[in-house]
């Protein structure tokens, strides 16, 4: 027997009054899925159990969370101005003042890394929500309707997008329109869609078969209805899972990107820039390098962590049927 | 009194294969009419026929009228507003056929939504528990939030039941509502969907491949095989006077106290190419698809 799923995730019932607590789908050795509810404290058990036998999805929260918190309240917890030049101190070595080193022009390592993971997030966010969106929706169309422009959909343009590598489409098009935040946005989620519509429409395959889609049917429900309260919510956990793991590609790509200088123009600080700027200092002050790596790896390590504890929880033929 | 629904000379085929063959019916106003056969002999898809749910995979000919007009020729969308507000569909497996993510509250409130998007919150939230206290589920107010899997097999086809009278349709096609549950809650669902029929003065087409079933709901009962009709007529004619040998075969399949207990379980042994043979009305309101000379 294995957890393979997890209600709690949309519409759980988190208050005390109520003993719901949410409900879990329980896979049995002979691959029979059912459901159960939860309490509020077999919940927090449950959780609870999970974190200790999946000590890296731990990791990856705290260091997510991290993160997050470092990148919102930034201009409060940077110790100075990411784009204060202090040519006196330039390529210290980290200090009281600075506490991993100054850069080339004596800006403040922590405080840049602090504002790099704020634009890394916000484009890891953006990124993954605009390829979900134009995913779930090209995806939806293809398994819902089938036929023709499915074919159209799935043949033509899902599979020449998937041909060409996602960054030299992103480079190309960043290349075109000029670097920019929203540019670099798009530019990723040129590439990005294509995982997130295949997986869509493999699952809208198979739960448009469900009797209960026929039932919505047979209610009256439009087209677009049925996807998107009745579809929709049977779907979201491997695309959740998909969301974990795209959100590492993008922080990744959103990096290299910067690093080629295509990312967001200076002087915003972003960690592929900033390794991009220490190229020439490796070996004379390494922690110029070191650091924004440091941080570009962790986070992508952390969002790889929850991903793949995610995936550990669905259904172990979903995860064949969805390829992931 | 008029029919409230007529099939007319339907036909339908999957690519090649003729699963409905030339299906003439018709369901008057406030009346039943129980549809048997064993499995396959295209119960199920005659149903989705009527409420057009099998358009893009099966080639239809033939007419379906409902209430004056001809549902065949209906475009999609006038279709799909008919669907559940004036012909609601109760499904086979209750198990199934409601969605586990949602919870059932929201399910039956669906039907409600989709045909009157203006209503207020409170309005929906009303309408739903007055159904569900129609189908008489217990506390309909504090389980409205609970999900399918916390309720019993014969409490989700209340549920079912529920989400399709809450409109308060003109007809309900129930699709083996009870072939899924035990012989108990079969009963009550039974009794149930008697009891709402005389309450909202619904028309009913009832479908089972359980002739003791039908019996009990219906007022005609029509006896399909391999998408063919072999016999209609009124529940009395049918049980005093069977004219097919099929229909004969049925109401023999079941053991009765003078069954010997030690006699093999009755099986039903019929052959017969029955499509030549014309449906005549053999007796006054008793149509059968018999040779002249029986
Ligand atoms: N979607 C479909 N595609 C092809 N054949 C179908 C489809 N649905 C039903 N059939 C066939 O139509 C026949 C009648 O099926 P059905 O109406 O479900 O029988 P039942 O009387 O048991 O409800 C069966 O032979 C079945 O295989
Ligand atoms: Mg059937």
């Amino acid at each position: 027997m294995s957890f393979s799923g997890w209600g709690l995730v949309y519409r759980s019932q988190w208050n005390r009054e109520k003993t719901e607590g949410a409900f879990i789908s329980i896979v049995d050795s002979q691959g029979n899925s059912r459901y159960e509810t939860l309490n509020y404290l077999q919940m927090h058990y449950f959780l609870r159990q999970q974190l200790k036998t999946q000590p890296l999805a731990a990791l990856g929260l705290c260091l997510i969370g991290t993160f997050l918190l470092a990148g919102a309240f930034a201009p409060w917890i940077s110790p100075s101005n990411p784009s204060a030049i202090d040519l006196p101190h330039r390529l210290a070595a980290p200090s009281a003042m600075h506490w991993l080193g100054a850069d080339e022009l004596g800006r403040d390592i922590f405080s840049r890394l602090i504002y790099g993971a704020r634009l890394s997030l916000t484009v890891a966010f953006s990124v993954v929500a605009c390829s979900l969106v134009l995913g779930t929706t090209i995806g939806g169309i293809a398994g819902l309707y089938g036929g023709v422009l499915d074919m159209m959909l799935n043949v033509l343009v899902m599979n020449a997008f998937l041909s060409l590598p996602g960054i030299l489409l992103a480079i190309s098009f960043v290349a075109f329109l000029g670097p920019g935040l929203i540019n670099l946005i798009l530019a990723l989620s040129i590439g990005g869609w294509v995982g997130y519509a295949r997986l869509v429409r493999a699952q809208v395959l198979a739960v448009r078969e469900r009797e209960f889609v026929e039932a919505a049917r047979a209610l009256g429900a439009s087209d677009l209805r049925i996807f998107f309260r009745h579809i929709l919510p049977n779907i979201v956990q491997p695309l959740i899972v998909q969301s974990a793991i795209g959100m590492a590609g993008a922080v990744l790509a959103e990096a290299t990107l910067s690093f080629l200088g295509l990312g967001v123009p200076p002087p915003t600080p972003s960690w592929g820039a900033m390794l991009n700027d220490a190229r020439s200092h490796l070996f004379d002050a390494p922690h110029l390098v070191i650091f924004p790596a440091l941080a570009v790896m962790f986070c992508v390590l952390a969002f790889n962590f929850i991903g793949d504890a995610l995936r550990d929880y669905l259904d172990p033929r979903t995860r064949m049927s969805v390829g992931l | 009194m008029a029919a409230l629904l007529e099939i007319n000379r339907l036909t339908m085929r999957f690519s090649a294969t003729e699963v409905v063959h030339d299906l003439s019916l018709a369901i008057e106003e406030r009346t039943t009419l129980g549809l048997v056969g064993e499995s396959g002999s295209g119960k199920s898809v005659t149903a989705l026929a009527i409420t057009r749910l099998l358009d893009h995979r099966a080639q239809m000919t033939g007419a379906i009228r409902y209430a004056g007009q001809d549902l065949l020729s209906l475009d999609s969308e006038a279709m799909r507003r008919l669907r559940g507000k004036e012909i609601a569909m109760v499904f086979q497996e209750p198990m199934t056929a409601l969605n586990p993510v949602m919870p059932i509250g929201e399910q039956i409130a669906e039907a409600v939504r989709v045909h009157h998007p203006e209503q207020s919150r409170k309005a929906v939230r009303d309408a739903v528990i007055e159904a569900m206290h129609a189908v008489a589920l217990p506390e309909p107010a504090r389980r409205y939030n609970d999900y399918p899997h916390q309720f019993s097999g014969g409490q989700r086809q209340r549920i079912l039941i529920a989400m399709a009278i809450v409109n308060r349709p003109r007809l309900l096609i129930a699709d083996e509502p009870t072939t899924a549950l035990d012989v108990t809650v079969q009963r009550q669902i039974l009794e149930l969907l008697a009891d709402l029929k005389e309450r909202f003065g619904l028309t009913m087409l009832f479908i089972s491949h359980d002739l003791a079933v039908v019996s009990q709901v219906s007022d005609r009962v029509a006896v399909m095989r391999r998408g063919l009709l072999l016999e209609e007529a009124s529940r009395a004619a049918i049980f005093r006077t069977p004219m097919h040998a099929y229909t004969r075969a049925l109401l023999g399949a079941a053991p009765t106290m003078e069954t010997p207990l030690d006699s093999p379980l009755a099986t039903l042994d019929f052959r017969g190419d029955d499509a030549r043979i014309p449906l005549r009305e053999m007796a006054d309101g008793h149509w059968a698809r018999v040779a002249e000379t029986v």
